[in-house]
């Protein structure tokens, strides 16, 4: 936590100073059953399904998804977590110390894994994570579940389930928090 | 041809004090021809040093010239520069060269070269052959030559039964018998003071009491033989005590503190630099207040510099493998008046006076700034103030620890024997 | 570039840093494919001056699970045994283009003074009886991962203290996480003085053995017999050698650490080094991670040692905000 809030701080960071309140809790609440009932229709079930959160925007995120999966459908989907900071591309360009440590207790080999994300921005987070998953096993195949996808791709990845589609400005910040989401700025 | 030379508007500080008088000095004879205030301007080449001071010529009695053996660090001329440049007229070198100035021929060697040098450079003799410390080495052939201090300097002789013979052998050649005291058997693998700073680096070190119990034995082997005894580069506030208590006792004993061991601490040490890497090591903040008290009262005779010159290479070693020294003469005479708070006249006694009886040459350096003395003098501005640069030196090594210190007091004129070898601090030859 | 010569040097949130990166690189370690792309392109060259094969190997295992390239500058075949320079050995190697330089030598203080050759990162491996930061590292990491935190915990670091390199960076790096260190030793394998050090120290193992949370034992050296610092193996063994009987006389829940390579019979039981409670073979095993952990911190993080100017980072927030 200490790190978290360290990080937030200049010169890694800055202070997050929201504007604008995009989503509340229901919304938010309602985008996370809309997208798990998508990925059960779209899956046809939920056998070989697995959930991956993204460290660390992610993970809270994956594990309601499981819960609701469970919920909707009686099934238990393994759910892990992954830290990308080794496999990104902008190593040593600035800092990158690991959020989390991955955790993945389930064989990767065969499954349908659906990597989540809070935001989805560059895209280019989403490519570290395919590499990374790469090296725990050949899925079947790979699914993106984002709750906000706020545009400004530099890679060719689009999400396979979005909570909101959500367009802004490059220099804007988008907060994804329990209790909703807020788009606003850094402040140095 | 030679016109003489006026000195116009210094202040004299000599044996005599401290004065305001115009020095004229005449290049063919060598000597000065009229000290007073005022002196006529007509047919002098007119120096005008206002606000400087004329002071007697420097002297070192314990200087590396690394010549014959190690050209490619020192040789005598380019060390007899250093000391041009840093104010000395008359230097007495080590006999640590390869090989060791042990015998007449070596001295004759030495002597020659410094025959054409900018600074009198005298020869020193080794105690025993080799400085192995077994055997006596022919002191007397080389007293003959001159020869007026026998060390076996770099390392101690360790045997009592030898050094007592070595002491009432020199006592009849008006010799002075000088000691680099370090007792090997507990200085041995040690490379830096043993204390918190050895401690903490991971440094072996070598105890305060490596050179006391040598010092105390010295001291206690001239009460045995009546010899003079001198001892050199006193580094531990204990050995100033002995010497001090010798002295009170009586002995005929003097000694020396090198600028080193007076303005740097073993701490320097923690940038694990070989450049502050000298034998003996450099001690406790106690033991250079200790060095400034036995300079300040007289315990400690004289101030040297242990001008010791290595190579770049030598001194890129691990701290652990490099060899102990550092150059000294350019900057001895501002650390002095800036580290050691002495009325000049003063640093002039333990810096020229002192440091010429010592060397048995007080016939013709540290002399008065009088008429018909010998003209060895240096003449120094106290005001002008510089930086020390390793790469802006008469020597051919750069292993000043000094590098980067700004430093009170230059030396702008040095004359030896009538002539300005250093003018406007530049070396003329 | 920045360099990693001492434990001293290590503020806690540097030393907090490193310990969550080795917790990544272990769980990176315990997969199928223990590697990650992390330091693609980046060069690193161990320069062992001193032979440590366990050391290197843990360093080029490090380096190489990052996907750095490795390279093995051979002393004992190379120029340096011709008697060249060691600072033209780094500047040669620098000039091949290199990103760090692991550095061992039997004398204190070599990569301090490497360290102001290069432009490259140097990572000291050992330096003479100074400093071992990344064993000191991975010990205190060792620890963290048995009992939770180092703070508190009551060390006993046992043995030649006086010529001991891990010594001196445990000493450091315990007692700044809140360990309460103890140094174990008979005056002649004591530091000449001690005195500033945040230790205590005392000259009977067994005053200690029944109260303390971990023994450190470190490696007798036989040579020491000759120096006059102990009279005989014997008498070492029988004053502060672990033995079996000892073992038993630790506090319950006590751990046991070397760093190795063990003098089995001497400062430690063959059997003793078996007990679960010692942690001698976590110890290596971290040793990696920790490794890994300097290696990306130095090349990769772009943070590294916090005293360093930090790279600003315009784009850093979106980032950390948006995952």
């Amino acid at each position: 936590m200490a790190e978290r809030e360290r990080r937030l701080t200049p010169p890694f960071g800055g202070v997050f100073v929201a504007r604008k309140r995009v989503m509340g809790p229901d919304d938010v609440d309602r985008a996370v059953w809309r997208m798990a009932h998508e990925i059960i229709e779209r899956n046809r079930g939920l056998e070989d399904v697995a959930i991956v959160g993204l460290q660390t925007g992610g993970v809270p995120l994956a594990h309601r998804l499981g819960e609701a999966m469970h919920q909707i459908d009686g099934v238990n989907v393994p759910v892990g977590s992954l830290d990308v900071a080794f496999y990104r591309d902008d190593i040593g360009l600035r800092p990158v110390l690991p959020e989390a440590v991955t955790d993945i207790a389930f064989d990767v080999g065969g499954r349908v894994v659906v990597l989540v994300d809070d935001v989805l921005f560059t895209g280019r987070t989403i490519r570290a994570a395919l590499d990374a998953l790469t090296d725990h096993g050949r899925a079947r195949s790979v699914q993106l579940a984002v709750m906000v996808d706020r545009g400004h791709r530099e890679l060719p990845i689009r999400p396979d389930y979005v909570g909101k589609n959500l367009p802004t400005r490059r220099d804007e910040v988008v907060n994804v928090a329990d209790d909703g989401v807020e788009l606003g700025e850094m402040m140095k | 041809m030679a016109e003489s030379v006026l000195l116009a508007g210094g202040t004299v500080v000599d044996v005599d004090g401290e004065r305001r008088i115009d020095v004229r000095i005449d290049p063919v004879s060598g000597r000065v021809v009229e000290a007073g205030a005022d002196l006529d301007v007509v047919g002098s080449e007119v120096h005008d040093v206002s606000g400087a001071y004329v002071l007697p010529g420097l002297v070192d009695v314990h200087v590396h010239m690394r010549q014959p053996g190690r050209e490619e660090a020192e040789t005598v001329e380019t060390g007899a520069r250093c000391a041009a440049l840093g104010g000395y007229t008359a230097v007495v070198a080590m006999p640590n060269t390869t090989p060791a100035i042990d015998c007449a021929a070596v001295v004759r060697e030495v002597l020659e070269l410094g025959r054409t040098a900018p600074c009198d450079v005298h020869s020193s003799g080794a105690v025993t052959i080799d400085r192995a410390g077994e055997t006596l080495a022919p002191m007397a052939e080389m007293a003959a030559l001159g020869v007026r201090l026998f060390t076996d300097d770099g390392a101690g002789v360790q045997d009592p039964g030898l050094m007592r013979r070595a002491m009432e052998y020199a006592a009849d050649l008006g010799v002075t018998l000088a000691q680099h005291c370090e007792v090997d058997a507990l200085a041995a693998g040690g490379h830096m003071h043993e204390g918190e700073w050895s401690s903490r680096l991971g440094i072996p070190g070598q105890p305060a009491e490596a050179e006391e119990m040598m010092v105390a034995r010295d001291l206690m082997l001239a009460r045995l033989t009546g010899a003079r005894i001198h001892i050199q580069h006193v580094s531990t506030a204990t050995s100033v005590a002995m010497v001090r208590a010798a002295k009170a006792e009586g002995l005929p004993v003097t000694a020396e503190a090198t600028t080193h061991h007076f303005t740097l601490t073993h701490a320097e040490c923690a940038s694990y630099s070989p450049l502050f890497k000298v034998a003996p090591p450099l001690r406790t903040d106690a033991d250079v207040e200790a060095i400034r008290a036995g300079l300040a009262d007289g315990t400690i005779d004289a101030v040297a510099t242990d001008h010791a010159p290595h190579t770049q290479e030598s001194k890129e070693l691990p701290f652990e493998q490099a060899p102990p020294g550092m150059l000294g003469l350019e900057t001895a005479l501002a650390l002095a008046i800036g580290h050691l708070d002495l009325p000049m006249v003063d640093v002039v006694r333990r810096m020229s006076l002192a440091p010429a009886a010592i060397a048995g040459v007080a016939d013709v350096h540290g002399r008065p700034v009088a008429a018909g003395e010998f003209a060895n003098l240096c003449v120094l501005d106290p005001g002008a103030t510089w930086t020390v640069d390793p790469t802006v030196t008469a020597s051919r090594s750069r292993n000043t620890p000094y590098g980067g210190w700004t430093l009170q007091g230059k030396v702008i004129h040095t004359v030896l024997h009538g002539e300005m070898v250093v003018r406007g601090g530049e070396a003329l030859r | 570039m920045t360099s990693l010569l001492t434990a001293e040097q290590l503020s806690l949130g540097e030393v907090e840093d490193l310990f969550g990166l080795a917790d990544s690189f272990l769980e990176v370690s315990s997969r199928r494919m223990p590697k990650v792309p992390a330091l693609r392109g980046k060069t690193v060259v161990s320069l062992f001056f001193e032979d440590s094969t366990r050391t290197r190997l843990s360093f080029e295992t490090a380096a190489k699970r990052l996907s750095a390239d490795v390279m093995t500058f051979p002393v004992a075949a190379s120029s340096v045994n011709k008697g060249e320079s060691v600072r033209d050995t780094i500047e040669t190697i620098e000039a091949m283009g290199i990103d760090a330089i692991v550095v061992r030598h039997r004398y204190a203080g070599v990569p301090h003074q490497i360290a102001g050759w290069t432009s490259a990162s140097v990572i000291n491996a050992g330096d003479g009886a100074h400093e071992h930061p990344t064993q000191a590292l991975l010990d205190a990491f060792t620890l963290r991962q048995h009992f939770g935190s180092v703070e508190g915990l009551r060390v006993a670091i046992v043995g030649d203290i006086r010529h001991s390199r891990v010594a001196r960076s445990n000493v450091a790096l315990l007692a700044s996480l809140g360990a309460e260190v103890t140094l174990v030793a008979p005056g002649t394998l004591l530091p000449p003085t001690v005195a500033g050090w945040p230790t205590t120290t005392t000259s009977e193992l067994d005053e200690v053995l029944g109260s303390v949370d971990v023994v450190y034992l470190l490696r007798m050296q036989t040579e020491r017999m000759r120096e006059h610092l102990v009279p005989s193996l014997r008498e070492y063994r029988a004053r502060y050698g672990l033995t079996a009987e000892r073992a038993t006389r630790m506090k319950s829940g006590a751990v046991i650490m070397h760093p190795g390579p063990m003098n089995r019979g001497v400062e430690i039981a063959g059997e003793v080094a078996e007990l679960p409670n010692a942690l001698v073979v976590d110890q290596v095993r971290n040793g990696v991670a920790v490794r890994m952990a300097v290696l990306f911190w130095l090349l990769g993080s772009g943070v590294g040692p916090h005293d360093g100017p930090v790279e600003s980072d315009p784009s850093g927030a979106e980032r950390t905000v948006d995952g």
